[in-house]
């Protein structure tokens, strides 16, 4: 459970800022970044909280 | 950024009235993380843009900006660090044995005052993307005053959450910002590249003109430059001053196992105050160029550049940055009021922050104030500097068992107030930059101190 909250959470910070160098590349169109942002950003905000509430509950567990 | 770095948690006791023993020290990790995230904050918002309303040309921008930080970063590492790893005492206590408790509840007044207003800019940060949604005005540049009742309303409500947060709930929101911290500067650094490319140029020389055009639209035609090279290397160096030459952190770099540690502070200078500055420059450049917009209100400058999450990012910055302010400001208005609750004192501090973020102008001054607030309290840094060096010869056992003189000593408050006062003078009446002042008003207090103090027994 662990281990996918971390992965969710790395992919939400991926998915804040890569959007963003696709647009200065010309991939990207700005609407289609705002979007991948914001679900970049819940992804983040979800996911790091209950991993940090993870490793204060199962210290040793890393 | 004058945002002040949260201490490393330790396990138990805080250690506020003993040195930090040697199993609590934290490793290097620990402060390379804070630093990045806590000067990464709502204000940064502010003060990037603000470089481009005074006219700074780009060139002073990444070369001042870059010789200030380094700057700064030089004196949390050669100045701070060093008396902070061998001492290991928070400034408050290191202060104490100097210049006696009562003269400490004096700083705490001076520091509190300072950060409820600090954190007013704050609210007033947070405030401007909580209106986004409701179609709310926001005022502009030029005003003082609140320029609406819902505005008003806006920020009463998000002062009472930030005020009843601080009061009841700071744990939980201190680890939620540093949860925050890494998505936020990712944040900053897409609002700035993706403001970059709104700004449609294709070399350095095309960025200069657009910038240039920027400042001169700005400035309804004048493109003037109020600050210049020296006056961004002073800004960039001193805007932490309370911290580094102030010795603030102290109550930071005691628990660092190395003074080396103190390197860890360019995380914080080069990724807040230099791309993240540069970053929301940028959004306000584009903002000029694609709406005739000039107003550097934080949150729609946010909502254009990356939408939503370029408000919650507002937001959450300036409520995450705001929340320690105030908890610290209550600590320190509690210390003058031992026997007044926290939470009360808290709540009041709130209260008070609240009603200066209801007026726009303390965030739109925040270059100024924020030179104002290391004139104030940086020189108590020196009094610590010159002390260590000339009074304990940099023996820690001498400090630990010291007693002050006096519990409050005069030739201390003189040291402190005589430089202050005229640069007061000099900032107030004759309108020089107040970010100029936080050097001549540290070496001349520590030179009054050692003066004051040759024939005075401060030691144990």
């Amino acid at each position: 459970m662990e281990l996918v909250l971390k992965i969710l959470g790395r992919v939400g910070l991926a998915l804040t800022v890569l959007p963003s160098i696709l647009f200065l590349t010309g991939t990207l169109q700005l609407g289609t970044v705002k979007l991948v942002m914001i679900i970049g950003t819940v992804l983040w905000l979800v996911a790091a909280p209950m991993v940090q509430k993870l490793n204060k509950e199962h210290p040793a567990g890393g | 950024m004058p945002d002040e770095p949260t201490p490393p948690q330790s396990s138990g006791s805080e250690f506020e009235r003993e040195p930090v023993p040697q199993s609590e020290l934290k490793g290097a990790n620990k402060f390379w993380g804070m630093y990045a995230g806590e000067h990464c904050a709502g204000t940064e918002f502010m003060i990037g843009p603000l470089f481009l309303l005074n006219g700074v040309s780009l060139v002073n921008i990444f070369l001042g900006l870059l010789v200030g930080n380094l700057l700064a970063v030089l004196s949390w590492r050669f100045l701070c660090a060093p008396i902070a790893t061998k001492a290991r005492l928070t400034l408050y206590y290191h202060l104490e044995k100097i210049a006696g408790d009562k003269l400490v509840i004096l700083y705490n007044l001076a520091n509190g005052i300072l950060f409820c207003f600090l954190a007013g800019a704050m609210i007033t940060v947070s405030a401007t993307a909580v209106g986004i949604p409701f179609n709310i005005p926001m005022p502009t540049v030029d005003s003082i005053y609140p320029n609406s009742v819902p505005f008003v309303l806006i920020v009463l409500a998000v002062g009472a959450v930030i005020a009843v947060v601080a009061a009841k709930g700071y744990e939980t929101v201190a680890n939620f910002a540093n949860i925050a911290s890494p998505w936020m500067i990712l944040v900053f650094a897409a609002c700035g590249i993706i403001a970059f490319k709104q700004l449609e140029v294709s070399d350095w020389g095309a960025l200069q003109d657009v910038w240039t055009e920027s400042i001169a639209f700005a400035q309804a035609g004048k493109g003037e430059s109020t600050m210049g090279f020296w006056s961004v290397v002073f800004f960039g160096w001193f805007c932490n001053a309370a911290m580094h030459v102030g010795m603030s952190d102290l109550s930071v770099f005691r628990f660092a196992k190395k003074e080396s540690y103190g390197w860890a502070s360019a995380a914080g200078m080069y990724v807040g105050h230099y791309m993240a500055w540069i970053a929301a420059a940028f959004m306000l450049a584009a903002q000029i160029k694609l709406t005739q917009d000039a107003n550097p209100v934080p949150g729609p400058m946010a909502n254009n550049v990356v939408g939503l999450a370029g408000i919650i990012c507002v937001i959450l910055a300036g409520w995450t940055t705001a929340n320690p302010t105030i908890y610290r400001a209550g600590l320190a208005f509690q210390a003058i009021m031992p026997k007044v609750s926290r939470v009360k004192v808290t709540l009041v501090t709130g209260f008070i922050a609240t009603i200066a973020g209801v007026f726009p102008a303390f965030a739109w001054k925040l270059l100024g104030f924020v030179g104002l607030y290391g004139t104030i309290l940086a020189p108590i840094g020196a009094i610590i500097f010159f002390d260590w060096y000339f009074h304990r010869k940099g023996d820690a056992t001498n400090l630990h068992n010291a007693q002050p003189a006096s519990s409050f000593s005069v030739p201390v408050l003189l040291a402190w107030v005589i430089p202050v006062g005229v640069a007061l003078y000099f900032i107030q009446v004759k309108g020089i930059s107040a970010w100029y002042f936080p050097l001549p008003c540290w070496i001349a207090c520590g030179l009054l101190f050692l003066a004051f103090t040759r024939k005075s027994s401060v030691t144990a």
